[in-house]
């Protein structure tokens, strides 16, 4: 037996998931974080695993083999694809740095029972294309956020009335679209309009994107970051919109995606709270992405799988240094000047260098995706290039802005050592070395996000083609 | 017995990779917490500088001796999409880069020696040679670049270097305040640029200059572009050289980067940095020749900063201040040569501007003293020196003090009303948001604070 015929795929979930149980039994917080790190950190391993699995093309017969995934299930829900297969690893990735990362003094705050549940549910989420399987998962996500608040007694209502909004419009649509007699018909386009709205909720874009300024202002850190950073709401729009969405949705989706994307990129500009001003930088980002998304051509999508696994990485980090200041100082204020930078020297580069890579700097991983999006966005239209290239350069004087505030123009005094601990320097140059690495070594990455690309696209093309063979197609084309 | 072309190309390499050591391990040995010493620093970057310098003047030398005035060097491909996507690393050395990156060298390795003593024991010297390190990888790969994307990349090194260094004495407010209006200008100037080079590549495919402009040898190459391709490609990259070379209406900028120290004033804004857009404006010149509304709105702003900078330098007060108007006014006439396409003579007084500006920088600090000893050498006063335009008319003197207006012009008219309609918006999010969540919902509401903020722009 080969040991990457395992299914390291559900080994992973397995790990997060019983990990989950047994951290929600420890009552120490130094316990729950040895126990909750040693789950993470197998999980990522099992993740890792399966990744190269999947690279090394070991057959899914012999995956399925050792999978129990027959016998509960009939067939194996969960798997890696071209799209998912890097995904999966670097979700798993940020959840291992995020709690590596959570400082002694906030570790009775955080979570790692939840985070873990929240783990196995989302790697569950990316490995999984089956549709109401995937809506399940993406309904059931929004769960622990919810009690995340009620832990923490804060306020719950702009974030549960979006997300049961989100939740409606995922399960209607899905409903419709799978009940409806063919993609084409006017009942499904219904469905898919509901669907549209779904992901335009749960990706935050205008004007209903106040949930997730609401999510991290109540939330903790490193439990914000874990909800919205992965973009689960994109792949939600990348399995179950993009292969039978009109043309006409997408480029609603792109234009409302667009004008998120600038509008909140203006918005960090002007943000007088750090998480606020990482919120908008999140959300601005997240709309490219979706921009790149629904612009339909082999390049574009690339471009936006390449974003973001970008904005993975690099707003991960970011949000990961900007955590680290947070539990020295209190909550960041971007109103006057601190003047960090004597005190934790290697947090300010780390916090520099994240946010520069997900603004698209060279020699960073989102400089390539950048340029990408740049490209392609030039074949749709100029004024959607002149669009992305303001967000990103919008977004680099917001970044910018953030570390002269934070980090200069004035001498903080302190009598203890603030510099960055042992942990959170591996963290945060684990996800440098990854930001440099593949910026200066782009190539593997973007063949890799094209080929997922290639696949996305001509999933499409087969369901165009279904459509062509449906009855209703002329009745509904002649209608719109 | 290794050929020209391989002896060429591996001092080319040599050319490049000797700044990008220097950064790679200035910037790790920081990362990981270990920075070198100073005398390990100084000897590095010395070591590095002089590499990168002699490999450059050889190949000047090999050049003249074989007759070659165009040697490119294709580095491979750094990423490509079937039928979609190519974008491919190519230096180029001809007889527009070949001075140019010797001139980075040059200054760069003076001021190198310059700044180990004036910064020496600072707590802020590593930094200042890590930021120093990639400047000086940003002007190479800026003067070599034989693709615009390559170009992009060395423009933004140099951007964010320039930016981070006028924020080196991080300790008082003024300095990063000014370093955040000087990358507000230099971003606009980025998209400026990306958004040409974004146009080129579709014109063309690929993002080669020796496809964009003409396979001939600089300065003679014709451009196969139509006039109005041209004439669009060319107003976006005039809007990036007015960025970065502070043209009007950015030329605000020049002065605000003088908060950062003197070495870096002087490499940065007086010799290298504010030349970088003259140099993309020569890189392109065949394209001004194939526009004459480009060209002639070039010889306008070149001429307009020069006057401008001319009246603004007068009334200054200060020698840095003073010294980067005049470097301005000197850029400004530069910039009108290339629109005139007198190309060698420009790149002749940017070469020895450059020089000339460098020492009077690095003895700025001294004046006084300087002045002290010639008056003792001579054993009288200095003549004093003729009257300011403050005896002409009260309102161009205060038009000039007030640096023609153009910071106020751009706060009042792009920077304030940005700031005023997403304040807008925030105020209405929070309505929103505390009618959602029936009370107030933002934890990081604070009383209002002290200054610092994008405010201060305004």
């Amino acid at each position: 037996m080969n040991l990457l015929q395992l299914p390291w795929i559900e080994l992973a979930i397995l790990f997060a998931m019983v990990g989950s149980a047994i951290v929600a039994r420890l009552r120490d917080p130094n316990h729950a974080y040895q126990w909750g790190l040693a789950f993470m950190g197998a999980s990522f391993i099992s993740t890792l695993w399966a990744w190269q699995a999947y690279y090394l093309g070991i057959p899914a017969e012999d995956l399925a083999r050792f999978s129990l995934q027959p016998g509960l299930f009939g067939r194996r829900l969960f798997a890696l694809d071209e799209l998912s297969a890097p995904l999966v690893p670097s979700v798993a990735l940020l959840h291992f740095l995020t709690a590596l990362a959570t400082a002694r003094t906030k570790m009775r705050r955080y979570s790692f029972s939840w985070s873990l549940a929240a783990e196995a549910i989302r790697l569950a989420t990316f490995s999984c294309e089956e549709p109401w399987v995937l809506v399940g998962l993406l309904a059931s996500l929004t769960v622990p956020p919810y009690v995340e608040l009620v832990n923490r007694g804060c306020p719950t209502r702009v974030y549960t009335l979006h997300m049961a909004l989100f939740v409606a419009l995922l399960v209607a649509g899905w409903a419709i679209v799978d009940t409806a007699p063919g993609v084409s018909s006017v009942r499904a386009q219904v469905g898919v309009i509901l669907l549209m709205a779904a992901i335009l909720v749960r990706c935050g874009t205008i004007p209903v994107h106040c949930w997730i300024t609401d999510w991290f202002e109540h939330a903790s850190f490193g439990i914000a970051i874990l909800y919205v950073v992965p973009l689960s709401g994109v792949y939600a729009a990348v399995r179950l919109v993009l292969p039978i969405a009109p043309d006409w949705v997408l480029r609603t989706i792109a234009l409302i995606s667009l004008a998120t994307a600038v509008y909140a990129a203006g918005m960090a500009t002007v943000q007088r709270d750090a998480r606020r001003f990482y919120a908008y930088l999140f959300l601005s980002h997240a709309s490219l992405v979706l921009v790149g998304l629904e612009m339909r051509t082999a390049l574009s999508l690339t471009a936006s799988l390449c974003l973001w696994f970008s904005v993975i990485l690099s707003l991960g980090g970011f949000g990961l240094a900007l955590r680290a200041l947070e539990s020295r100082f209190g909550r960041m204020s971007l109103v006057k000047y601190q003047g960090l930078y004597g005190h934790s020297p290697t947090l300010a580069v780390c916090f520099m260098l994240t946010g520069l890579a997900s603004v698209g700097f060279p020699a960073t991983v989102g400089f390539i995706s950048t340029e990408l999006l740049v490209d392609s966005a030039a074949e749709v239209s100029a004024l959607v290039c002149v669009a992305v290239v303001a967000a990103a350069a919008i977004n680099g004087i917001a970044v910018v802005r953030a570390y002269l505030l934070l980090f200069t123009g004035a001498k903080h005094v302190s009598s203890v050592s603030l510099e960055i601990s042992p942990r959170e320097r591996f963290a945060v140059l684990t996800l440098a070395a990854l930001i440099l690495g593949g910026g200066i070594f782009p190539q593997p990455g973007v063949t890799s996000r094209y080929l997922a690309a290639e696949q996305a696209l001509s999933r499409r093309e087969s369901s165009r083609d279904v459509r062509a063979g449906d009855p209703q197609t002329d009745e509904v084309e002649h209608k719109q | 017995m290794p050929n020209v072309e391989q002896i060429v190309q591996s001092l080319g390499l040599v050319v490049v990779a000797a700044p990008l050591l220097l950064t790679v391990i200035l910037g790790i040995s920081s990362l990981v917490g270990r920075p070198l010493s100073e005398e390990k620093t100084t000897l590095l970057g010395h070591g590095t500088i002089v590499c990168g310098l002699l490999a450059s003047i050889a190949i000047l030398g090999i050049m003249l001796v074989v007759g070659k005035r165009h040697i490119p060097i294709p580095l491979g491909d750094w990423v490509v999409i079937p039928h979609h996507y190519h974008f491919s690393i190519k230096i180029v050395f001809d007889r527009l880069s070949v001075p140019f990156v010797i001139l980075s060298y040059v200054l760069s390795g003076t001021i190198g020696a310059f700044a180990s003593q004036y910064v020496h024991r600072e707590p802020g010297f590593n930094r200042f040679f890590s930021l120093y390190s990639i400047f000086v990888l940003g002007m190479v790969v800026t003067a070599l670049a034989g693709t615009i994307e390559t170009l992009f990349t060395g423009w933004e090194l140099v951007g964010l270097s320039s930016t981070l260094l006028v924020a080196f004495y991080q300790e008082r407010p003024a300095p990063p305040r000014n370093a955040l209006w000087i990358w507000a200008v230099y971003r606009v100037s980025d998209a400026a640029l990306l958004l040409a080079a974004v146009v080129m590549h579709h014109m063309r495919g690929e993002g080669d200059f020796d496809r964009l402009l003409g396979s001939g040898i600089w300065p003679d190459e014709v451009s196969k572009l139509e006039p109005r391709q041209a004439m669009f490609v060319g107003a976006l990259l005039l809007i990036a050289v007015a960025g970065k070379s502070a043209l009007v209406p950015f030329s605000g900028w020049l002065p605000r980067a003088m908060e950062g120290p003197t070495p870096s004033s002087a490499v940065f804004y007086g010799a290298l940095s504010v030349h970088l857009g003259a140099f993309l404006l020569l890189r392109i010149s065949p394209l001004l020749a194939l526009s004459p509304g480009i060209s002639t709105a070039v010889i306008v702003i070149g001429l307009l900063t020069a006057v401008v900078a001319h009246l603004a330098g007068s009334v200054q007060t200060d020698i840095k201040t003073a010294l980067s108007f005049a470097s301005l006014v000197q850029v400004g006439i530069i910039v009108t040569e290339i629109g005139l396409g007198w190309h060698y003579i420009a790149l002749i007084h940017l070469l020895g501007h450059a020089c000339l500006r460098t020492l009077q920088f690095v003895r700025a600090p001294t004046l006084l003293q300087d002045y002290r000893r010639l008056e003792d050498a001579l054993g009288e006063r200095l003549p004093r020196g003729r009257a300011g335009i403050e005896q002409y008319r009260t309102w161009l003197y205060r038009w000039s003090l007030e640096r023609g207006y153009l910071d106020a012009f751009l706060s009042e008219y792009f920077v304030a009303p940005f700031v005023r309609v997403f304040r807008w918006c925030d105020r209405m999010e929070r309505r929103w948001t505390d009618f959602l969540s029936r009370g107030p919902s933002r934890d990081s509401d604070r009383p209002a604070g002290q200054s610092g903020g994008i405010d201060d722009l305004t």
